[in-house]
């Protein structure tokens, strides 16, 4: 055996931080899981979305309009719209920490997605409701 | 380069070596494809949303939006869509099993490699015939 009193390690983590675990995200798995999570929900969504858009292709726009406002389709949709952008969102933020240095620009991208994701979400979602709302059956 | 630690100092951090010092296995261009059809897909979000806002609007508007996407750069820009849904939802069915801890053997990481590009290619192909068979 070595003499261990000799042998010494740095650790760069404050002990606040290594009690808090939270890494250098300062986020924890939440981040992770998100991404994980919006995965799994959206593997059977998209399936089920191409499959119907491959049968409204070409279709005129009372079709179109008839199946968004089925019922069943209307939640399918907006949760498809709400969870493909909370993952676009999740993912394109990965992108950005990984190869945007400068604080400044990381953080001003970071808000601008959050921007862009959210309103294309609520586009989207308005869009479907108002199909909802006011299709005639 | 200079990064930060949790403490709040600063630290000097490592650089990897650029993309052009390496090879380029089969793992690594499936890895790099992941992120590039995520980045594509998070576009064609725009894509989804905008046909939905169409569809909701004026008949003059759905016709304009149905006729940009039967045009050549519109049948691109579904085919490249369904190109990238296809390999990212394949490779995100990789990366889920990934995450139980499974599937890490070089061996196999190569197989996989390989069966999600060549079942991007069926899929892609499967969906565009049939798209092309029921067009109205």
């Amino acid at each position: 055996m070595s003499d261990s009193s000799k042998l010494s390690i740095t650790v760069r983590r404050s002990q606040l931080g290594q009690v808090r675990g939270l890494g250098a995200a300062r986020g924890g798995v939440r981040h992770w899981w998100v991404q994980r999570l919006t995965a799994m929900a959206l593997l059977p969504l998209t399936i089920w979305f191409v499959i119907s858009v491959l049968g409204l292709l070409g279709a005129p726009q009372s079709a179109v309009a008839g199946f968004v406002a089925a019922p069943v389709n209307t939640v399918l949709l907006v949760a498809l719209v709400a969870i493909s952008l909370h993952h676009a969102e999740a993912g394109v933020q990965t992108v950005i920490e990984d190869y945007v240095h400068r604080e400044g620009s990381r953080i001003a991208s970071l808000l601008a997605v959050k921007a862009l994701t959210l309103f294309l979400a609520l586009v989207g979602i308005i869009a479907v409701l108002k199909l909802a709302f006011t299709a005639v059956h | 380069m200079i990064g930060r630690d949790s403490a709040g100092g600063l630290v000097r951090r490592p650089l990897s070596p650029h993309l052009q010092t390496y090879r380029w296995p089969v793992t690594m261009l499936s890895s790099i494809l992941h992120r590039a059809t995520g980045i594509a897909l998070a576009a064609g979000c725009v894509l989804l949303v905008w046909w939905l806002v169409a569809a909701a609007g004026s008949p003059a508007y759905f016709a304009f939006v149905q006729g940009f996407l039967a045009s050549w750069l519109g049948v691109l820009m579904l085919l490249g869509w369904v190109a990238a849904l296809s390999y990212h939802v394949l490779n995100g069915i990789r990366h889920l099993v990934w995450d139980t801890a499974r599937g890490f053997e070089k061996p196999g990481l190569n197989a996989t490699s390989y069966a999600i590009l060549g079942g991007t290619a069926a899929l892609t192909l499967l969906v565009w015939v049939v798209g092309f068979a029921v067009w109205r």
